[in-house]
């Protein structure tokens, strides 16, 4: 199993606190990698909030490549965090030449669009590079979005936290995912690390999705250039999240609604049975199956929880205004909000879905019963 | 053979037969249920005369010589006569003496069987018993990553949808603006594939529409069964059961007449229309009804005079091409309902399956499409037609699903596979593989007949006989003497048992590989087969 937390703070905070969490649920994963997710950043990219931030491993070849297309483009960098490794890495990682972190500044010939189209054209930069360093391995592209940052390795994930000494370079983030994971797939790729992230969305899975093949194919045939990769089964979370909000425009208590689909007897009672069972029906390609608990994000700071249809696999959320934390297990919350009020507590279930707003008041529960937030 | 016969060139010994009657004179009290029950006339009172000779030993005692007569059962020999191996013989006799024994050398009849140079006809489907779908394996367990689902315990969504589904977009416009939505069922995946009234027996068809209501109404399982081309008993069709019903129509278009006028009385739409252009029995001809089975009932049904071989033309007469063929048929249909009733048409699998389907992927109107392979049954055909001719389902199938996947619309029309599903028993087995190919759900038809009636048609050649209306099970026999052999209670009884067991039989195969969900259409990663080269060609795992 992997093991999962996630929290969302009105005060920025080191990503080693997520890692602290994940250590004090080691027993749940081996070590064999971390992921990191961190948006809504502090430290010295909290002034530069509009700059689309580059993150990725690559090697000194890989670097200049990377120069070369990004100066092409007219990308000018605005910013570098330069991670300073001890000479040997903890036992099990690979040494790296770079952990680059580089914010941008558009292009000039950029100024003039629309944020969205800006956005489309990031998606195009990260998928072109991922493309240049797929041969020789030079160059694994994570992210490039503006204000989000993203650190995966392979390792034991609170090892590999103090050898890069996240804490020194001053990263921190209001909002921060992480994953310690369980290598179920033997062949190390860091691009099957959770967690993934798609144009402003991000989600990491505890779990297996058993319908991986047919959710893929469907993606896959969606005409979309992003739906790629697929290293991990999981990572069709993403995607999907990424499909029913751009795509179909639907609010995110949808999302479970999609994946999961209420059983036909309780989609007959319900009070948006006859657009639950259109998407029920058209979106039959997406729902996922066997054991999976979801954590995610929105490009609206959105941190979100969903379990799948049987609740196969452990999930919590606590805390208290402006901090939320959800976790894998209860011992990741205590690390990281001892203070909060433990009866609060709450374990989605297999109907619900629990989320916290980008204003951090409070943990919403939707539960598949309710009614729909917006009408699609 | 008797002392004046003659040999002709199809002459044949009985050794030359495909099956041959072993009788037991020991045990055989001559009670004569077994001539009397044997559908073809193969066996008869046998008279056997043997003279004896004794001859003592001294010379007081002269030799004698006496004769004796004893009855028993003979074996006919000419091919009109040959036995078919039905063992219904051996069914009716109480001493257990008397059997069919099946030919280990190759027969002669099969050069002998067209006499008048009519080639030979016949019901039941290829005489091959392998089949491809039996050696596909589920390779997927979940153990240690998952886990395992409970097959006894959890809840298990293995409905499937019949009908044509929108894009997710446009189904959700469509559902804004108040458009037409196409009529979507949601069926259980394994459906009762088309067997005619008239075909079947009355009641064997009260028995199967028995079973599938009570599935229905206290199972809670949505089985769905197709008529077949024969038209539906009226009372049927004014009736509520009819929703569980799917109305074929064929190129002889019999029952229509009477389908059409009930229209402004059902109580119930239909479940769906299918429009059959093929058969995988018998790729390319029609339907045949031989007139044995043209009884008074029969006739009124279809709406044809009785005692008349009823073929249907190869093609739908009235139409010329695939265009109009398929389109326009599919838009009549759907107009008869009011576009409330999903219409697809079934074709027989052929490499040309491929341009039928991207036809049908721009036709709206177009609810899904039913393959049915080479290994389809059939009430009558010709034996060349039924061994020789078609296309295996599985490629077929994962063709047409690969072909839907390229351009995006795997789950807009939904595919139906049929063809040889349960062939050797494996009904759920089958099944689920070809699911894992693609296909929304499965056609059955003779695994239906053997399993709820007892057919005892084989691929090995047994009994097959369903064309000439002397089905000795009374399954396939219009005569009132022989279908009252057939209990419909007991009918009903087995198809709610065969069903219930193949819904265990799919969780079972459903929970190690952790699918409880959905059914998992196209989950081909779960499948291996330890064929290279088939692995290759249907695009999953080569398992050694
Ligand atoms: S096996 Fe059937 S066909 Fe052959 S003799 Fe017996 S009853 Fe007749
Ligand atoms: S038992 Fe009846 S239905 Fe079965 S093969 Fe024989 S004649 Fe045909």
């Amino acid at each position: 199993m992997c093991r999962l937390f996630a929290v969302t703070s009105d005060t920025p905070l080191s990503p080693m606190k997520a890692l602290e969490a994940l250590d004090a649920m080691r027993e749940g994963h081996d070590g064999s990698g971390v992921g990191l997710f961190m948006r809504d950043l502090g430290g010295p990219f909290a002034a530069i909030k509009g700059a689309p931030i580059l993150s990725g491993i690559f090697t000194d070849a890989g670097l200049k490549k990377l120069d070369t297309l990004m100066m092409d483009i007219g990308f000018m960098t605005k910013y570098r965090m330069g991670i300073q490794l001890p000479e040997t890495p903890p036992a099990g990682t690979p040494p790296r030449d770079i952990y680059l972190i580089r914010a941008y500044d558009y292009p000039r010939t950029w100024e003039n669009l629309a944020e969205e189209e800006k956005h489309r054209r990031l998606l195009k930069v990260r998928l072109q590079l991922r493309e240049m360093g797929e041969a020789e391995g030079d160059m694994i592209v994570f992210s490039f979005w503006p204000d989000v940052i993203m650190i995966k390795e392979i390792g034991d994930p609170l090892t590999v936290g103090r050898y890069m000494d996240l804490d020194r370079h001053g990263i921190t983030a209001r909002i921060i995912m992480a994953q310690g994971r369980q290598n179920t797939n033997y062949a190390i790729n860091l691009y099957a690390c959770h967690p993934f992230f798609l144009e402003g969305f991000a989600t990491m899975t505890n779990g297996e999705n058993t319908a991986f093949i047919p959710v893929k194919e469907f993606l896959e045939s969606r005409g979309f250039d992003g739906y790629i990769g697929f290293q991990s089964d999981s990572e069709v979370f993403v995607h999907i999240l990424h499909y029913i909000s751009t795509f179909l425009d639907l609010p995110l208590d949808a999302y479970k609604h999609i994946i999961t689909p209420l059983p036909d007897e309780a989609l007959n009672s319900h009070a948006d049975a006859s657009v639950l069972r259109i998407l029920k029906q058209s979106c039959r390609r997406l729902i996922i199956d066997g054991p999976n608990c979801i954590i995610g994000n929105l490009p609206d700071g959105t941190l979100f929880m969903a379990q799948d249809s049987k609740k196969l696999r452990p999930g919590i959320v606590g805390g208290k205004p402006g901090v939320w934390a959800f976790s894998s297990e209860v011992c990741g919350l205590d690390t990281v909000i001892p203070d909060r009020d433990k009866s609060k507590d709450f374990q989605p279930m297999h109907l619900d879905m629990a989320m916290v707003g980008p204003d951090r008041k409070e943990v919403k529960v939707c539960r598949q019963t309710d009614r729909l937030s917006r009408q699609a | 053979m008797s002392a004046n016969g003659q040999i002709i060139p199809s002459s044949l010994s009985i050794s030359d037969l495909p099956w041959q009657i072993r009788w037991d004179q020991d045990k055989c009290t001559l009670c004569g249920s077994c001539t009397a029950v044997c559908p073809v006339n193969a066996i008869e009172l046998g008279v056997f005369r043997k003279r004896e000779i004794t001859a003592g030993l001294g010379l007081a005692e002269k030799p004698s010589s006496s004769q004796s007569i004893r009855y028993g059962i003979r074996q006919r020999t000419s091919p009109a006569y040959a036995c078919v191996g039905c063992a219904m013989c051996s069914m009716v006799c109480p001493n257990d003496a008397i059997s069919p024994v099946r030919n280990d050398g190759s027969d002669k009849l099969r050069y002998h069987i067209n006499q008048g140079g009519q080639p030979r006809s016949r019901g039941g489907r290829r005489n091959d018993p392998s089949g491809l779908l039996d050696q596909i394996k589920f390779i997927r367990i979940s153990m240690l990553t998952d886990p395992a689902l409970d097959a006894g315990r959890h809840t298990f969504d293995v409905n499937t949808l019949l009908g044509r589904v929108l894009e997710p977009r446009d189904a959700l416009k469509h559902q804004r603006e108040h458009g037409w939505m196409p009529p979507v069922r949601e069926i259980y995946p394994l459906v009762i594939g088309g067997m005619s009234f008239g075909a079947l027996s009355p009641t064997m068809w009260e028995g199967l529409q028995m079973g599938v209501a009570y599935l229905n109404e206290e199972m809670g399982m949505p089985v769905r069964i197709c008529t077949g081309e024969g038209g539906c008993p009226p009372r049927l069709l004014r009736s509520r059961f009819l929703k569980y019903v799917i109305l074929q129509i064929a190129s002889g278009y019999f029952g229509w007449d009477e389908i059409i006028h009930a229209i402004p009385e059902m109580k119930e739409d239909p479940c769906a229309i299918e429009i059959k252009y093929g058969q995988g029995a018998k790729p390319g001809d029609g339907g045949l009804l031989m007139w044995h089975k043209v009884n008074r009932l029969i006739a009124a049904i279809r709406g044809v005079p009785e005692r008349v071989s009823l073929p249907s033309p190869p093609t739908h007469q009235t139409q010329y091409s695939i265009e109009e063929s398929v389109a326009k048929m599919i838009q009549s249909m759907s107009m008869a309902w009011g576009f409330r009733v999903p219409v697809y048409p079934k074709i027989s699998a052929t490499s040309t399956s491929l341009a039928v389907l991207n036809n049908l992927t721009r036709n709206p109107y177009a609810a899904g499409l039913a393959i049915d392979g080479e290994d389809g049954g059939t009430g009558a055909a010709y034996n060349v037609s039924m061994n020789h001719m078609g296309h295996p389902i599985a490629s077929n199938l994962r063709d047409c699903y690969l072909n839907l996947v390229k351009v995006g619309k795997q789950n807009e029309i939904p595919l139906f596979a049929g063809g040889g599903v349960g062939k050797n028993g494996n009904l759920a087995a089958n099944a689920a593989a070809l699911i894992m190919m693609g296909a929304s759900g499965v056609q059955t038809g003779k695994y239906i007949m053997q399993a709820a009636a007892g057919c005892l048609g084989s691929e090995q050649d047994r009994c097959n006989i369903c064309n000439i209306g002397l089905c000795p099970k009374g399954i396939a026999s219009q005569d009132p003497r022989i279908y009252r052999r057939l209990d419909a209670e007991k009918v009903a009884e087995r198809v709610v048992d065969l069903y219930l067991a193949f819904d265990m039989e799919l969780r079972k195969i459903l929970a190690p590989l952790g699918r409880s969900t959905s059914l998992p259409i196209g989950m081909s990663d779960a499948l291996g087969i330890n064929d290279y080269h088939a692995a290759e060609r249907l695009g999953i795992r080569y398992v050694v």
